[in-house]
């Protein structure tokens, strides 16, 4: 029970990363359809980012306190992640919009390729670890001498992912931007044609697809306090996973996705093999698409002539 | 001309405000991961360097080249898009078109040859190995998966798996039972294909994309299942001492009933090389002869209509369940000759031989030479190994950039550039015609607008 109780608070933590993630493909899928292959490394940038932001903080600036640091850093990376997933759009994915359909793809692929081999060649390849940032714990329940502890980055996390939520949903339902955005979902040209400006409406979704993973990004540094240049690719796809389990398009649905996705990953991993844990979200992913293609959250997808 | 000058006016204030934004940008995308490098120091602490010198000279490069861009290379294009299109294909094009597969051919067959005529035997080894074997590795896997991909239209994105089960099968039954590799090469072929039938079950009503997703994480999975389960394929550390493939049962070894020994040559590493390359140039040829009559069977002719409409194939009373079926295993029957004989080739193998990278690569070949061409597949591996191999072969650019300069490196990164530019600039790939398997009198090609894809 103990052991299941902070899995549940690991699963969350981990889950709450995964579903920032997710929310990016989604969004993206949804406007313009197609998979952002490219997504996991736009996270795995925003971590060196934050990497790099927090070492100018802390060792050239001697900003003591973590607080004020892990704002700014968070700021930082959030700045320069929507510049590059905005300049990404206009060069590799603009060109290719009403082409055919695998063409975007390709062209994700190849950016995702670029983008972690120039991680590794501008930082080079080995692991990048910070000193923790974040320290100490609130001791839950303890039974047996097994504490189910919940440590403050974990909090941190939670109280991080929760309110980016609110203001994400608030964004995407009630203003101007997210009406465009839902508009352009449904008909791109109609939408064009009662004025919605539709390539500003999808490079300022890349922007928030980016920044939602740039918080993903310093949160993952945070958490883990190590960061490679090849730590895109896996959560990537099991943030992709979370997305379609959730039912791409749909915004809680990556969230709730997110969330299982961690749960399920974390619960693997203390009951039956961690050397396979990727398995088990791999597995989940060609399950959801095998029997429930359009996810928990999603609209059928009808097949029309 | 002074009509389509004024047309043309540069628009300097335009130009130099472009260059300048671009500036910019590139110096806020570059700043904090080229301006700044993190290093691990003595007491394995992280710290901080700076690179002004490089950060602003990229920067400076890039702002040229949008300058460039606007009063050099913009008004080019334009003035190519004036001009009138061609309607009739020239005389020499046709011709050309006739002989340039045999041409090919031909040449690849006494590349060898030519290799050791212009070098001698020391240096050919490296020439006609990673040159002549390793593209042509690629070549063979570009044009199994387009028997998928461009023939059937099913995106797969996890073709290095079969190719690793080819690979695993001859290396295990090799090492364990024995066996030649005439034996085995068969028998990993039909094993590969049996798991591109298993893993082909469920995905049948997945269609674009998603099933790129699915047949990734199959890759993924039969990847890790690899990694870990040590017992039997030892896991990272791989498999090594694999048996390598004999001349009809002389093996290539130095013995008095080695290759050389019994044909009365001097001993040379060589001759095994040339044995491999003409192995694979077999199977290579053997895979695209294959694909090429079985365009004109009923099966190949049902590939296609599934490609351009499932529905409609349905309705015509096409098995979908069959033909999906047989474009699956018949792709990786291919890939699991490829992973036969690359397992002989090295010796060794081990799990970082398969990794989503090599399946995005030749997923990237086939679609860069453009789908469903055979030729176009065959210069996008030329192209894209070959350009990857070269990189190791710039020893010149260390004068210029210092001798810490390591051109391997930038392999990759240039590869996913490539692939980028390629797909902005040539979406449909390099070949863009495509060859009708029926037709009237006399076959047109097809032009690949028309041609639907990636759609199954």
């Amino acid at each position: 029970m103990e052991v299941f109780l902070q899995q549940l608070i690991n699963g969350i933590t981990l889950g709450s990363i995964y579903g920032l993630i997710a929310i990016g493909y989604t969004m993206v899928f949804g406007i313009i359809g197609m998979v952002n292959f490219a997504h996991g490394d736009v996270f795995m940038v925003a971590a060196f980012v934050a990497l790099v932001a927090f070492l100018i903080l802390t060792t050239w600036l001697g900003i003591s306190s973590i607080a004020v640091a892990l704002f700014i850093v968070l700021i930082v990376a959030m700045l320069f992640t929507s510049l590059v997933n905005w300049i990404i759009e206009r060069l590799a994915y603009r060109p290719l919009r009403g082409s055919f359909r695998l063409a975007p793809l390709i062209s994700a692929i190849g950016m995702s390729i670029f983008l972690s081999n120039f991680v590794q060649v501008s930082q080079g390849p080995r692991n990048k670890a910070i000193p923790p940032m974040v320290q100490g714990d609130f001791v839950l329940v303890t039974h047996n001498d097994y504490a189910v502890t919940l440590s403050f980055k974990q909090l941190i996390i939670w109280g991080v992912t929760a309110v980016l939520l609110v203001c994400f949903w608030y964004l995407v339902a009630k203003t101007r931007l997210g009406r465009a955005q839902r508009a352009c979902e449904q008909d791109q040209r109609m939408a064009a044609l009662v004025g919605v400006n539709v390539d500003q409406t999808i490079s300022l979704t890349f922007v928030i697809a980016a920044a939602l993973a740039a918080v993903a990004g310093t949160m993952y540094l945070m958490y883990y306090g190590v960061v490679s240049f090849s730590d895109g690719f896996v959560p990537g796809v099991k943030a992709f996973t979370a997305a379609v389990l959730g039912g791409i398009g749909s915004l809680p649905g990556a969230v709730i996705g997110g969330l299982l996705i961690g749960l399920i990953e974390t619960m693997w991993s203390a009951y039956f093999s961690i050397d396979y844990k990727d398995v088990a979200a791999f597995s989940v992913l060609a399950i959801t698409l095998i029997f429930l293609p359009q996810g928990l959250f999603g609209r059928p997808d009808v097949e029309k002539v | 001309m002074t009509e389509g000058a004024a047309n043309q006016r540069i628009d300097t204030v335009a130009a130099l405000r472009d260059a300048a934004i671009t500036t910019l940008l590139a110096f806020g995308l570059f700043l904090p991961l080229i301006g700044f490098h993190t290093v691990t120091n003595i007491r394995n602490e992280l710290e901080l360097d700076t690179r002004w010198p490089l950060l602003f000279s990229i920067v400076a490069v890039v702002g040229v080249a949008r300058l460039a861009y606007s009063f050099l290379l913009a008004p080019w294009l334009e003035r190519i898009k004036l001009r009138p299109m061609a309607t009739t294909t020239p005389a020499w094009r046709a011709t050309f078109g006739k002989w340039f597969v045999p041409f090919c051919i031909g040449f690849v067959i006494v590349y060898p040859a030519i290799i050791i005529a212009a070098t001698g035997f020391g240096g050919a080894l490296k020439w006609v190995d990673n040159f002549g074997i390793q593209i042509l590795i690629y070549v063979m896997l570009g044009w199994g998966l387009n028997i998928v991909v461009g023939l059937a239209g099913l995106l797969d994105l996890g073709y290095v798996a079969f190719y690793a089960v080819g690979a695993y099968a001859y290396a295990l039954l090799a090492k364990e039972f024995g066996f030649s590799f005439w034996i085995l090469l068969p028998l990993a072929g039909v094993m590969s294909s049996f798991w591109g039938i298993l893993l082909g079950f469920p995905v049948l009503r997945l269609r674009g994309d998603y099933l790129a997703i699915v047949t990734l994480a199959f890759g993924e999975i039969i990847r890790i299942v690899l990694v870990n389960w040590v017992d039997v394929t030892n896991g990272y550390a791989g498999i090594s001492g694999i048996p390598r493939p004999s001349f009809f049962g002389i093996p290539f070894n130095a013995n008095d009933d080695g290759f050389a020994a019994t044909f009365g040559l001097e001993f040379s590493p060589i001759y095994r090389t040339i044995f491999l390359y003409y192995l694979i140039l077999a199977l290579a040829l053997l895979t695209a002869f294959v694909t090429v009559r079985l365009r004109r069977l009923p099966v190949g002719r049902a590939w296609e209509a599934l490609r351009e409409d499932e529905i409609a194939c349905r309705s015509l009373g096409i098995n979908t369940t069959h033909t999906k079926l047989t474009a699956f295993g018949m792709g990786a029957m291919f890939a699991g000759f490829a992973g036969s004989f690359f397992a002989a080739r090295q010796g060794f193998i081990s799990p970082e031989s398969f990794t989503f990278l090599e399946s995005a690569t030749i997923l990237a070949i086939v679609v860069l030479g453009g789908m469903g061409s055979q030729i176009g597949v065959a210069i996008a591996a030329i192209a894209m190994i070959g350009g990857t191999e070269i990189m190791r072969e710039l020893d010149f650019l260390k004068q210029i950039f210092g001798e810490s300069f390591d051109p391997t490196q930038y392999r990759m990164l240039l590869f996913g550039f490539a692939m980028v530019i390629i797909m902005v600039l040539r979406p449909r790939g390099l070949i863009s015609t495509r060859a009708p398997s029926v037709f009237l009198k006399e076959p047109k090609p097809v032009p690949v607008d028309l041609v639907k894809q990636g759609h199954g």
